[in-house]
């Protein structure tokens, strides 16, 4: 055997020493599992009968999952420094709870593991115990009444120097059984007591649309928050000062004719400054999505779309705000796309209900050969779609018709 | 003439009164919501009302509500609405029943008051002032059928008509002669079978009926 094996060998030995700190801490951990697995295993093993008994050890560990849990997950994390991942908030109420699969993967813990490790932890520490007297029967056997079995004939036999032996072996092998056991608890633990990947992914994924949904939520109604201010403030200050410039202009007379061209020039400069207020506040949210609904909204942006468009809106119910709000900019920028790039002579724009689903189809008759890989329209329409987890298909084979199909959700 | 001014906007409504008395009329009252106005045209019995759509307490179409009212039981009493935005319900219930001397206006027009006073005056002497941004969505909504068959120029036409401008206006504001305007609405009646009418509201109602508004 070479030498570096051999330190190994005593390092590793050293390590799990009956004196080390490792052998102390993996002592203590199972027989912290004692008290927390013993109940379950009394329940089952002096229950009247042989059914009734796991059936009532069942429902008590059901009924106090949660306090088991918390006690196992404390015991984990104080004594291995391990942080199970507690019970996801989304199992709420007790059909969900029951329907969980971490419930059960839970209760077997509680039911089988711990009892299991408590049988082990408490055999560890009774054969703890027990290599202990045995390694030490020298130091303690004359105090035996004579007689007794414990206490050979003149002391010094060799019965007794084979005890001391196979105590001196039991403490040496008891750190690496407790080690491996405490390993295999640890293992057990993080399988069923915590939420596995599947889950934790699903949580994330739900955390995440809930987040997403939120920020676009709060991002929809700071637009509508900002148009009702622009409305109540700018505009119709704007719209009262160009009305009275448009009054001095109507009835000053005797005014000095570069006076006058002022006042023209103000009033025409302050109209001008009502259509780009206007135009700017439909772009951040047009007032008429809000107070009458997606149908309204979109006849207002068709008629005003330079390419004629044919529209079939088709809705049961409104959708929700934001939703609505997303369609509608979808739309706005198809509409504005087709105007910039197709040169066509007509859209045909469908919105429709499908169940759940808002179905917009968008329809023109120009030149196709849109590409959302390279047009920058397209790209913003898709993010828009994909903000609410909608769907965004383009269909435009060169020479025409492109055909743009979005589908959003009609809620968040 | 009397007139009734119903706008929640103070800014607005004293610059509504300012421009309504410097152009002749007699501003009977000046109120801020729907009921105030029903209580108003009850105790002045104006010759036109003008109103907001968007009012307390709702702040959703209680002008246009008010409005359909007042058109009921004071039928003399002609309606100019003024709206924040285009809701073509809101112009086919006020141009449903009784049909003369409505109007129906983007609120931000009254800055340009040449063309608001010219609208106001045509409404109030029972003709129909529809916003260019009304008569594009009526049109939107229809242009199937025999609507179809008419020219680009024929629609331009059509569109004027159905605000309620006069075959000189019409002509004016496309740069061509009176008797081409002439032309135009004689062959826009025959294609969508209608006969010819005379006077200018008419003629709107005529077009808007053919709309399925009115």
């Amino acid at each position: 055997m070479s030498t570096s094996a051999l330190r190994r060998m005593l390092t590793r030995g050293a390590e799990h020493a009956p004196w080390s700190a490792a052998a102390r801490q993996d002592t203590l951990f199972l027989a912290a599992g004692v008290p927390l697995g013993l109940p379950a295993l009394s329940v089952m093993a002096f229950a009247p009968t042989a059914t009734f008994g796991p059936l009532v050890a069942l429902v008590l560990t059901l009924v106090c999952l949660d306090l088991l849990t918390t006690a196992q997950r404390t015991r984990i994390r104080r004594l291995r420094g391990l942080d199970v991942p507690g019970r996801l908030p989304v199992d709420a109420g007790w059909v969900a709870r029951l329907r969980a699969g971490l419930t059960w993967r839970q209760a077997v813990y509680h039911l089988l593991a711990a009892p299991l490790f408590a049988v082990a932890g408490l055999a560890v520490v009774l054969a703890g115990g027990a290599g202990l007297a045995m390694a030490t029967v020298y130091g303690w056997a004359f105090l035996m009444p004579h007689g007794s079995a414990l206490r050979s004939g003149a002391g010094w036999t060799s019965t007794d120097g084979l005890t001391t032996a196979g105590g001196l072996t039991v403490l040496f092998a008891i750190p690496w059984l407790s080690a491996w056991l405490a390993g295999v608890d640890e293992r057990a633990a993080r399988a069923l007591l915590g939420p596995n990947r599947t889950e934790l992914l699903e949580r994330r994924v739900e955390d995440l649309a809930e987040s997403r949904a939120g920020a676009v939520d709060a991002a929809d109604a700071e637009r509508r928050r900002i148009e009702r201010d622009l409305h109540d403030g700018a505009q119709q200050r704007l719209v009262s000062l160009a009305m009275n410039l448009g009054l001095a202009r109507r009835t000053l007379s005797g005014v000095q004719p570069d006076a006058m061209q002022v006042i023209v020039e103000a009033h025409v400069e302050a109209q001008a400054a009502i259509v780009e207020l206007r135009d700017l506040v439909r772009g951040l949210h047009p007032v008429i999505l809000e107070d009458r609904g997606l149908d309204a909204a979109l006849s207002g942006i068709a008629a005003r779309a330079p390419v004629p468009v044919r529209l079939q809106v088709d809705l049961s119910t409104r959708p929700s705000a934001t939703i609505e709000a997303v369609a509608y900019f979808i739309v706005s920028e198809a509409l504005a796309n087709v105007a910039k790039h197709a040169r066509a002579s007509r859209v045909d724009l469908s919105v429709e209900q499908q169940a759940d689903r808002l179905r917009i189809v968008i329809t023109d008759d120009g030149v196709g050969g849109a590409d959302p890989a390279t047009g920058t329209g397209l790209t913003g329409l898709r993010k828009r779609a994909a903000s609410v987890d909608g769907t965004f298909a383009v269909a435009s084979p060169l020479g025409g018709p492109t055909t743009v199909t979005v589908e959003l959700p009609c809620e968040l | 003439m009397r007139a009734v001014i119903a706008e929640d906007s103070v800014l607005l409504r004293v610059g509504l009164v300012k421009v309504l008395e410097a152009v002749g009329f007699e501003v009977a009252a000046a109120v801020g919501d729907a009921e105030a106005l029903l209580t108003a045209v009850e105790q002045h019995a104006p010759q036109v009302v003008v109103t907001d759509v968007r009012m307390p307490p709702g702040f959703t179409d209680e002008g246009v509500r008010a409005a359909l009212m007042i058109r009921r039981q004071w039928p003399q009493t002609a309606v100019l609405l003024l709206s924040q935005y285009v809701e073509e319900r809101y112009a086919a219930d006020l141009l449903s029943g009784n049909t003369s001397g409505v109007g129906y206006l983007l609120k931000e027009r009254v800055a340009n008051v040449d063309d608001f006073v010219d609208a106001l005056q045509r409404v109030a002497e029972g003709g129909t002032a529809l916003d260019p941004e009304v008569v594009a969505q009526l049109l939107l909504r229809r242009h199937r059928d025999p609507l179809e068959r008419l020219t680009p120029r024929e629609r331009d036409v059509l569109a004027l008509m159905a605000e309620g401008r006069s075959n000189t206006a019409v002509a004016e504001s496309l740069v061509i002669s009176d008797s081409a305007v002439a032309k135009h609405i004689n062959s826009i009646f025959t294609k969508l079978d209608l006969s010819p009418a005379d006077a200018t509201h008419r003629r709107v109602l005529a077009v808007l009926r053919f709309l399925e508004v009115g």
